[in-house]
């Protein structure tokens, strides 16, 4: 158990998690449309394998990784490829992207896997990474890296350590609370998967205090498979404790730096739930199609974690839990922190989609009339990166660039502490999560411009000496010949 | 009386001699680096100036406008006035109009007949070919100034929108 102190800044919220973890976990009804889009996971879009037309079966690829950072895809049902165009999503509120639509035909018929691996430990680690990336496995803890490429990344000699993040620290959430207490052994198997993987002697899964049932669960997986590779570490329910940054330091007690990767220090945290649907893949031969996930709030009738097939329309899962109540008033997309707020909810559950809360004024923080900052200071002592939310929001007004990357406006994690704690009700991390991006290609646009003025040099210089050259050698040609003298 | 006078002296004499330390410390960019650093490299010329560093010259020694960068637009104009510490005024319509977006330029390789021509115009060498072969420009090296376009003897350069600009 670690203590309190050892984790810097955040706070000890309500966890709102009791309503949606009452039941076990239940599967989904069946929709009669998936909707899958094809850049659901972080890196580049997925390539269509299929067109439109084409008869596909459950678990059937249907759209391959392209070069680089990317992740395949599965046919979450047999059926028929009916649209392959582009649509909205509940990753890119902005525009709709491109996704491959699947009349569902009911059926259920599989698709065999003929790349499906028996023995997972006779195969070498490299081949495990490939196998794991055919699985379409990508991170399920919200980001949707994809798996492959991050264990790609962190190979070392030593072997890195591997961090299962089971610090599930964000109200409402509880779709892995809910993994860890059914499928414990799911978890386990995954671990000695991502070991051998990874080439890691050492395991350790990070669980909160705030979970009995969960963590009694797994210690009596990991009892069952003999592996002492593996164990369990409790660490403290504050929030952001789940964060990748966050728990490692917690866990291990270093910090990883800030503009590096935890690769950097050899450590590969994976959430639990990608480790379970890694064992589902390697033992089960089911790709990643489903997931669970949490419906959650005051705004639905009935809270309840769903088996939910990738592509399922939100309102199907509104449905499954008894649909809204008149106090619905916002639908979001994640936990109340850091969640998404959503436009509606015709909108396809991805591989990110880990919650959804369908929140009524109760859920919702009261925010009153912004006010002047009184610098205070709350915001800094609840910061879990380090950061002085009150000098960012001192430089947002006037945008200053120099100073708002010099006081690490990009280490921000947008966990939202600050806003919690402000007593002049003013939206940093909202603010903060504007200002990033503007920050981040403004930075870019002034490394390409130091690159081109550096060209522009160059290139002078290199005229300037040809045409010294080129003018030596015409005074050369245009001395006079110095012959012997006639006198 | 006499000892805070004394006092006073001795602080101002300290004032005086930490001034004249920061000022003469050799490593402070002078005015033209400060003024350049705020230009966007671009290398466009239509300040009327060679570049962007002879037009930071330029008004450095009081012989340019701070408005006359259109690819800057207002903001640079608006940094450029701070630095000079003038009154910030539009970029001027006789230097161009704002872009709205970055461009860059695109040579349509079926067309091209390989003279060189764009590649001599080139400001900061983002066109790469040889002569009587194809050539293309590095997209991600590109400023978007235009200078290769005009000697293009078959207008097979055209401007497209700059990688990853979402229009």
């Amino acid at each position: 158990m670690i203590p309190r102190q050892a984790i810097r800044g955040g706070l000890r919220i309500e966890a709102h998690k009791a309503r949606s973890t009452k039941h076990p976990i239940r599967a989904a009804s069946l929709s009669a449309h998936y909707v899958l889009p094809l850049d659901q996971h972080s890196g580049l879009p997925a390539l269509p394998l299929v067109k439109v037309g084409d008869r596909v079966r459950m678990f059937q690829p249907i759209a391959q990784p392209a070069p680089g950072i990317s992740a395949w895809l599965h046919a979450p049902a047999s059926g028929e490829v009916i649209a392959i165009e582009p649509r909205p999503a509940p990753h890119r509120l902005g525009a709709p992207t491109l996704s491959i639509v699947i009349s569902n035909d009911g059926r259920d018929e599989p698709f065999d896997n003929a790349a499906a691996v028996s023995d997972f430990e006779q195969i070498s680690p490299k081949e495990a990474c490939e196998h794991i990336a055919r699985g379409g496995i990508v991170g399920l803890g919200g980001a949707a890296f994809p798996t492959a490429n991050k264990l790609e990344s962190s190979l070392c000699e030593n072997g890195p350590q591997l961090l299962l993040n089971g610090a599930e620290c964000e109200p409402y959430i509880s779709c892995d609370e809910v993994l860890m207490r059914e499928r414990a052994d799911d978890i386990v198997f995954g671990a000695r998967a991502l070991l051998h993987a990874l080439c890691a002697t050492h395991c350790t899964i990070a669980i909160e205090d705030d979970v009995p049932e969960a963590q009694k669960a797994l210690s009596a997986a990991i009892e069952k498979a003999c592996d002492s590779r593996i164990r369990l570490k409790v660490v403290p329910a504050i929030y952001p404790a789940g964060g990748e940054r966050q728990l490692i330091s917690t866990v291990f007690g270093v910090e990883v730096p800030h503009d590096g990767l935890p690769a950097d220090i050899g450590v590969v945290c994976q959430n639990v739930g990608t480790a379970a649907a890694i064992a589902r893949w390697i033992r089960d031969r089911q790709p990643l199609i489903s997931r669970i996930v949490t419906v959650t709030g005051d705004g639905v009738r009935d809270a309840a974690n769903l088996e939910t097939r990738i592509g399922t329309p939100f309102a199907s899962l509104i449905a499954d839990g008894g649909g809204y109540t008149e106090r619905m008033s916002r639908l979001i997309m994640g936990g109340s922190m850091m969640g998404a707020p959503l436009p509606h909810d015709d909108l396809p559950v991805i591989k990110a989609t880990n919650c959804i809360v369908a929140a009524s004024a109760l859920d919702l923080q009261p925010r009153g009339a912004e006010m002047p900052c009184i610098r205070c200071g709350a915001c800094s002592y609840v910061c879990p990166a380090y950061l002085l939310p009150q000098q960012l929001h001192w430089y947002l007004h006037p945008y200053d660039s120099e100073q708002l990357q010099r006081h690490g406006l990009l280490d921000c994690i947008e966990c939202g502490c600050c806003d919690f704690v402000c007593p002049s009700q003013i939206p940093l991390a909202e603010r903060f999560r504007e200002t990033k991006p503007v920050l981040i290609r403004e930075l870019d646009s002034r490394r390409d411009a130091d690159a081109a003025r550096a060209r522009f040099h160059a290139r002078n210089a290199r005229l300037e000496r040809l045409e010294a050259e080129h003018r030596a050698k015409l005074a050369e040609k245009r001395r006079p010949k110095i012959g012997p003298s006639s006198s | 009386m006499i000892t805070a006078l004394v006092t006073i002296a001795v602080l101002a004499a300290l004032a005086g001699i930490a001034t004249v330390a920061t000022a003469s410390n050799a490593s402070e960019p002078s005015l033209v680096e400060r003024i350049d650093a705020l230009l966007p490299q671009t290398q466009c010329r239509r300040c009327t100036f060679a570049g962007c560093r002879p037009y930071a010259e330029a008004i450095a020694q009081g012989a340019a406008d701070i408005n006359q960068c259109p690819p800057g637009g207002e903001r640079t104009a608006k940094a450029l006035a701070r630095l000079m510490g003038v009154e910030p005024k539009p970029v001027g319509k006789e230097f161009g109009t704002v872009p709205d977006y970055p461009a860059v330029a695109f040579i349509d390789e079926s067309v091209c007949i390989g003279c060189t021509k764009c590649i001599q115009a080139c400001p900061v060498d983002a066109i790469v070919g040889a002569s009587r072969h194809m050539h293309t420009v590095i997209a991600a090296d590109c400023t978007g100034c235009e200078l290769c376009i005009p000697p293009c003897p078959v207008d097979c350069i055209v401007m497209r929108p700059a990688p990853g600009v979402v229009q």
